[in-house]
């Protein structure tokens, strides 16, 4: 049958008429958590990288696994922000809502941008489906939308069609509706479908039957959208490739790109990736990942609990390997007296914290920065560490690296924060290769002359990494204060305020080991400097960027280092008649800011489980000058 | 003329540390060290290839007092610190020193899993029905009725079974024994370094201080014979100098001791032990005087897979090879950004 044979419509004219060109636009696609959302979220991100845009993404989904059907908790959500500029979002508001269903019209329809378009499923529109997601009536036809650009299209039955002749029951045809809409939606912005085809034929490599129905209903979207506009009814857009640095990409979500991170930095170090951690939301796929790298020489252990996670992670750092753990807020507190451990033992240790909101359960899927001062402070005894944070998916390759290079000069803990948010969205991400980045190699002790597992480098402070195995050099090291010289146990009241001292001093130091503070964006004094740290970094650096394109003086400041703070932090802040801190928290960053500057920092916090808009920073740019 | 290097045997005062032991006098707990001594020399280890790990209490400062690498950690959490060690560096010889409060209250879950995982290590509890280093609180192994400051009209508790509890958790070698028959428990000491995977051993350890004569029922001079059952594979279960055995109770499935010679028992009639038998050794494990002996010696041991799952060649896993990790970087979809043109 000609008209479903996919190579024989791939190869039809694509445009016949003119598209509007954008410079950037919003997507949503929303539906059931069954839909399969997510899947073509995240295929609909890939062909528009691959078409040369640049973009963020931001999957938004229930922390159920499968909530009943047609509820408006079970709506699932992906976001995508591209264009022909760079992207630093996710984006506020979607141009373009896709509603699989009344729960998913329901949900998000408030969020849509004014003047947007919806586009929705009727089939699903059963009065049963309207009346699970609490409407009172039918929302397409008692006339509450008459203000939206709505789209309606039966693409339940549509999709019926296109796979009617394969012959699949009701259930499986009707599982092809995501790729109905895909093919639509591939069709407005003028997508290829090739590699999605091709990825389908592999996906279902096991059932060519249902890879062959898929094709067919992605085709079947497509075309769909060359008719209606032929009938007028429907738009294309085109948005044009952005002016990105030339090179190879992937797109990463920043949980992958901690992996990657975590395996190229060990291997610039020269040490074997040894990685415990129990599974807990949102920070599980870096495990799942690591897992899957044995053939790198990583070795990953699924941890009884989080304590043992970082209890092995310390344990195989004493034996030599680089150990890592990863959780978040609540593992994070229970790993926090072996963190103590670590900082007395003067171990090298990353722990990464994808933080979500909290406390206690908190909303385990949606995001959160509220973490920092428990990175920064929660822990017994005076036990001061280096906390590093990532601002974007593609940052947290470079900030596992950094995270590894600090813990291995200073043997000490380091804490990665992450986020939700970024941990699941994913970005272009130009990757590096290996050889282009500079090693740092780890030097093992082996001379037994002189050896004490205390005597420490004069200019880091730190002390040598004897590793069992390693002849001559056998020693014992422990969480009871050991003596400055010998590394035996001391009780010494003197001892303890040298060790004290020293430990401090030790992470103070790394201060001349990372690099000045620098304005992000904006002029480096003036009226209103912004600061940020971690996932802010994207809305806060967008708004100011449109705030000095209307001529006003802000200036972005992100921190990537937040203990210890680059060395002319103060200095720089003093510059500025007014700073405001933007954090998804109730202002951690800010106390410390003032605690340690006496500065006179103003607050934009959010607590929603949602990451700022830029519309909000914008705002608070706006109040202020 | 290639140089050869002698080999160097290493003696028991060879595995002690220049550090002042500090136990109270009298502890068990120098006993089991100067075993584990004998027992390191005997095996031919090395220092430099040998880790002890432990937690906190009396026994976890083991470490300390040995001449070989060792790391004293925090409460409870000596087998999960060992298990990275082991799963970093699999040609390492690997033990853990614990006790009954370290290992089996506030440690429980991770003894737990390094008996399931069966990481190749041994395991050695302290068991002294008390905690020490705290001042005398009873522990999850005090019997029922113990009086502690913590427990002042008596606990109400039932104790843990060490042994039993290292059986239910999948351990492949469990053995026991007494802190002052040094011979049998260096015997013990060195089959449980020759097993492949997690050997726990639970020593009866007198503390003098808080639970003296704790094991006295059974560890007394006078009622030694009577009350210890020391097991052997392949070997009848005699005990009382041969004079009594276990056998199958007819018609139950419980133990029984007899006395050879009375109501019509043979010595035909005496189990003889196996050691691959689990069913065996939990109701070994289960005696308990004053109407049974104690088991003590290698109770179950059946040696199976074990973590690490390779077996230990040399030292650290060689690094990633860079076009390895950027191939690994490449899979999935991939695009390529040309320079645009004019730069």
């Amino acid at each position: 049958m000609d008209e479903i044979n996919p190579s024989a419509r791939s190869q039809q004219p694509k445009h016949t008429l003119s598209r509007l060109p954008l410079e950037s636009a919003v997507v949503r696609f929303a539906g059931d958590s069954g839909d399969g959302i997510q899947l073509i979220g995240n295929r609909f991100a890939i062909e528009t990288a691959q078409s040369g845009n640049d973009l963020a993404t931001f999957p938004d989904f229930p922390a159920e696994i499968r909530a009943p059907v047609g509820t408006t908790f079970g709506v699932s959500a992906f976001q995508i922000n591209f264009g022909a500029r760079l992207i630093k979002t996710s984006g506020d508001a979607p141009d373009v809502l896709v509603a699989l269903n009344p729960a998913a019209l329901k949900v998000e329809l408030p969020n849509l941008k004014r003047g947007g378009t919806v586009i929705v499923d009727t089939g699903s529109f059963s009065e049963r489906n309207v009346r699970k997601a609490g409407y009172a009536a039918n929302p397409l036809t008692d006339g509450s939308l008459a203000d939206v650009r709505m789209i309606t299209i039966d693409i339940s039955r549509l999709t019926l069609e296109s796979v009617k002749p394969f012959g699949l029951s009701q259930h499986d045809a009707l599982r092809c509706k995501n790729m109905w809409v895909l093919g639509l939606v591939y069709w407005m912005y003028g997508r290829e479908r090739q590699s999605t085809t091709a990825w389908l034929g592999k996906r279902f490599a096991s059932d060519p039957l249902v890879a062959e129905a898929n094709i067919a209903a992605l085709n079947a979207g497509h075309a769909y959208g060359e008719t209606s506009e032929l009938a007028g009814a429907m738009t294309g857009f085109s948005v044009a490739p952005a002016p990105l640095p030339p090179g190879t990409y992937r797109s990463v979500t920043g949980a992958e790109a901690l992996a990657w991170g975590l395996v190229v930095g060990t291997h610039l170090a020269g040490l074997k990736l040894f990685f415990a951690s129990y599974p807990i939301t949102p920070a599980s796929p870096v495990l799942h990942l690591l897992a899957r790298q044995t053939e790198l020489g990583v070795t990953t252990l699924q941890a009884e609990d989080e304590i043992a996670a970082v209890c092995a992670a310390i344990g195989a750092s004493f034996a030599g390997a680089l150990g890592v753990t990863s959780s978040s807020g609540p593992g994070m507190a229970l790993k926090s007296e072996a963190i103590s451990l670590a900082v007395a033992a003067e171990l090298p240790l990353v722990i990464l914290n994808t933080q979500r909101a909290g406390p206690s359960t908190g909303l385990p899927t949606k995001t959160e920065q509220s973490d920092l001062n428990q990175a920064l402070y929660g822990r017994h005894g005076e036990a001061p560490l280096v906390v590093l944070a990532a601002s974007s998916p593609a940052d947290c390759f470079d900030v596992a690296i950094e995270a590894i290079r600090l813990a291995v000069r200073a043997m000490t803990p380091v804490i990665v924060l992450s986020d939700g948010y970024i941990g699941n969205a994913t970005q272009a991400w130009r990757f590096p290769a290996v050889a282009d980045l500079d090693a740092f190699p780890v030097r093992h002790e082996v001379n037994p002359e002189g050896f004490s597992p205390y005597r420490r480098d004069p200019e880091t402070l730190s002390r040598p990494w004897a590793v069992p195995g390693t002849p001559g050099l056998a020693h014992r090291i422990g969480g009871i204060e050991r003596d400055y010289e010998t590394g035996n146990i001391s009780y010494s009241p003197e001892n303890h305020q040298r060790m004290t001292d020293v430990r401090a001093e030790k992470i103070a130091r790394i201060a001349q080991a990372i690099p000045d503070q620098t304005v992000t964006l904006g002029p480096n004094n003036g009226r209103l400097a912004l600061v940020g740290w971690g996932s802010t970094f994207g809305p806060i650096n967008r708004a100011v960027g449109l705030a000095l394109d209307r001529g006003d003086a802000v200036s972005h400041i992100h921190l990537r280092y937040l203990s210890p703070l680059p060395a002319n932090l103060g200095e720089l802040l003093a510059g500025f008649e007014r700073v405001l801190v933007v954090e998804g928290n109730n202002g951690q960053l800010r106390a410390l800011l003032r605690s340690q500057y006496l500065l006179d920092a103003e607050g934009l916090n959010k607590m929603t489980g949602r990451p700022f808009t830029i519309e909000e920073v914008e705002r608070a740019i706006r109040d202020r000058l | 003329m290639t140089a050869v290097t002698p080999q160097v045997a290493f003696v028991p005062k060879d595995f002690a540390s220049d550090q002042e032991v500090r136990w109270c006098p009298g502890c068990g707990d120098y006993a089991i060290l100067k075993a584990t001594q004998k027992a390191l020399a005997d095996v031919g280890a090395t220092p430099d290839s040998t880790v002890f790990v432990s937690g906190i209490g009396c026994s976890s400062r083991f470490p300390y007092y040995l001449a070989t690498y060792g790391f004293h950690t925090i409460h409870g959490r000596a087998p999960a610190v060992a298990t990275g060690v082991k799963l970093a560096r699999p040609d390492l010889d690997v033990w853990i020193a614990t006790g009954d409060g370290d290992g089996l209250s506030i440690g429980g879950n991770h003894l737990l899993h390094v008996l399931r995982r069966n990481v190749d290590l041994q395991i050695l509890l302290f068991n002294n029905e008390i905690y020490g280093l705290t001042k005398g609180q009873y522990s999850p192994t005090s019997h029922r009725g113990t009086h502690s400051p913590s427990s002042p009209r008596g606990t109400q508790e039932e104790p843990v079974s060490p042994a039993q509890f290292a059986l239910g958790a999948g351990g492949r070698f469990v053995a026991r024994a007494i802190d002052t028959q040094q011979k049998p428990l260096v015997e013990i000491l060195k089959a449980a370094h020759a097993h492949r995977g997690a050997s726990f051993i639970e020593i009866f350890q007198n503390c003098v201080v808080y639970n003296d004569n704790a094991f006295a029922t059974f560890t007394e001079r006078a009622v030694a014979a009577e009350m210890q059952l020391w097991v052997a594979h392949g070997k009848p279960l005699l005990f009382a100098n041969g004079a009594r055995g276990l056998r199958l109770k007819p018609g139950t499935l419980t133990l029984e001791a007899v006395t050879i010679g009375e109501a019509g028992i043979t010595a035909e009639d005496i189990l003889v032990h196996d050691q691959t038998s689990k069913p065996l050794a939990l109701m070994l494990a289960a005696l308990e005087p004053p109407a049974m002996p104690v088991a003590l010696g290698v109770l179950y041991c059946n040696p199976t897979a074990c973590l690490p799952m390779a077996p230990a060649e040399g030292a650290i896993v060689l690094p990633a090879l860079p076009q390895r990790i950027d191939a690994a970087l490449r899979l999935g979809d991939t695009w390529t950004i040309e320079p645009r043109a004019g730069g």
